[in-house]
């Protein structure tokens, strides 16, 4: 199985290359439009800043490849953010495939949402066989508001989708190669994914 | 519920893990990649590794165990020691480290702050503060807390949000190696005030620290090392008081 992690300015490029290879998958990082779009699997990695990270996938016609991908793609954390239409972490247009928009925590708890918490309310494969008791490791400022296409809710100061899902898109606030089992339990679900 | 956060720290010198009373006199409590991912197993959630001589020393942590450590450790990791620059951290970073943690330099050139959580982030800024009591007033100390500074912890705890840290580790030099708990009423005045979280350290000596800590001290997170090297208190016996206790803490798998 070929598995493509996108390359661009995140910061998590290297942890989510680790986390695959503890799962026996020898990742290929790229920005190359063909090796992206001929892999089984796709992961969007991401940590980092929203309008900076846009800025980039502009200048490397990412923002117009990553919609059209038609296999399975797993964004993480920024990365789900960027697949959504609008942050307002530097008022950023993002790539558009979740119709929902991305808003700043409002600052009644200590933010960023630092550490672990639970995942609830989980909906479909990404999640087969997830302990009921599943915690993840969470670092971000802002949040995908709930949507239709919220497959999973976490609730920090409010509650927000923790993952969504459109077709063969998949996004992950948290970091799954971070949360111990329970995050290489997703990981090894989206890449079983047909 | 966002979980309070139990982390070990590994005290790195010659790439060993050592942990020293007052730190000083330091004694061998094993090897790093190992005791990592012992940690990771048990239910640590996650870690600390700080160079503690790098900067006496003049050393800089070392990449290669970072590596490894990021390659074996499913959970998340910070790394401390010696770092004074943008490119310290870059390096770090892309060994797969998670966070970094300054502290020395820090007082030495705040804008290394800004700087850092400009080009990475808040998220991966973890500012470390040695406090010690000196004539009633906590003082700020650098060098492993061997030397005071003019800077009150609580203004200068300000000053580090302000610039961009994400998280404060916060360690009181008069508690550290004591065993006594941790110095609730300082942390409790920096938890309360500060937007960001508060990782509590120096003092833990039994499970009802950690409880104080996050209850009366209003920590984020407690960091411990001597007592978890030496296995006089185990991460999912720990866990486990602390769910009897009504703390909300990940359960150990």
């Amino acid at each position: 199985m070929k598995v493509a992690i996108v390359k661009y300015n995140a910061g998590n490029i290297r942890s989510v290359t680790y986390a695959l290879q503890r799962l026996g998958i020898e990742p290929c990082i790229s920005d190359e439009l063909e090796t992206l779009r001929s892999a089984d699997k796709v992961i969007f990695p991401g940590v980092g800043e929203a309008g900076t990270a846009m800025a980039y996938l502009e200048e490397r016609n990412l923002d117009q490849l990553i919609p059209t991908l038609r296999q399975p793609v797993l964004g993480v954390c920024l990365g789900l953010q960027l697949m959504c239409s609008h942050s307002e972490e530097s008022n950023t247009p993002c790539l558009g495939i979740f119709d929902v928009e991305v808003k700043r925590f409002p600052p009644r708890e200590k933010v960023p949402h630092m550490g672990w918490n639970r995942i609830e309310q989980v909906k479909g494969p990404l999640f087969d066989e997830l302990s009921q008791e599943a915690y993840l490791y969470y670092v971000h400022s802002y949040y995908a508001e709930l949507s239709p296409y919220t497959i999973a809710q976490t609730d920090y100061i409010l509650p927000y989708s923790a993952a969504l899902q459109k077709n063969n898109f998949f996004a992950l606030q948290a970091h799954p190669e971070k949360s111990g089992k329970d995050g290489e339990k997703i990981l090894e679900n989206f890449l079983r994914l047909k | 519920m966002l979980t309070k956060r139990i982390i070990p720290c590994l005290d790195i010198k010659d790439g060993k893990t050592v942990k020293g009373v007052n730190f000083v006199g330091l004694r061998d409590a094993g090897y790093p990649v190992e005791l990592a991912k012992l940690y990771a197993e048990q239910g640590a959630d996650e870690l600390v590794f700080l160079d503690i001589t790098a900067t006496v020393e003049k050393r800089k942590t070392l990449l290669e165990l970072v590596s490894k450590v990021a390659a074996e450790l499913n959970i998340p990791f910070t790394v401390g020691g010696g770092i004074s620059s943008k490119e310290d951290v870059s390096a770090l970073l892309a060994a797969g480290a998670d966070k970094v943690s300054i502290n020395s330099s820090a007082v030495k050139n705040p804008g290394l702050i800004n700087e850092l959580a400009q080009e990475f982030g808040s998220q991966c800024v973890v500012v470390a503060i040695d406090s010690r009591r000196v004539d009633g007033k906590h003082i700020v100390h650098t060098h492993g807390g061997r030397t005071p500074t003019e800077l009150e912890t609580l203004s200068w705890a300000r000053e580090v949000v302000a610039r961009g840290a994400g998280e404060i580790l916060l360690t009181s030099m008069d508690q550290d190696g004591t065993k006594a708990g941790f110095d609730n009423e300082l942390l409790a005045q920096l938890s309360a005030e500060l937007p960001v979280p508060i990782i509590a350290s120096g003092g833990a000596g039994i499970m009802a620290h950690f409880k104080d800590t996050f209850t009366t001290g209003k920590a984020d997170a407690a960091l411990a090392a001597s007592i978890f090297h030496f296995k006089e208190i185990g991460i999912p016996e720990l866990k486990h008081y602390l769910q009897k206790e009504g703390i909300t803490v990940r359960p150990v798998s």
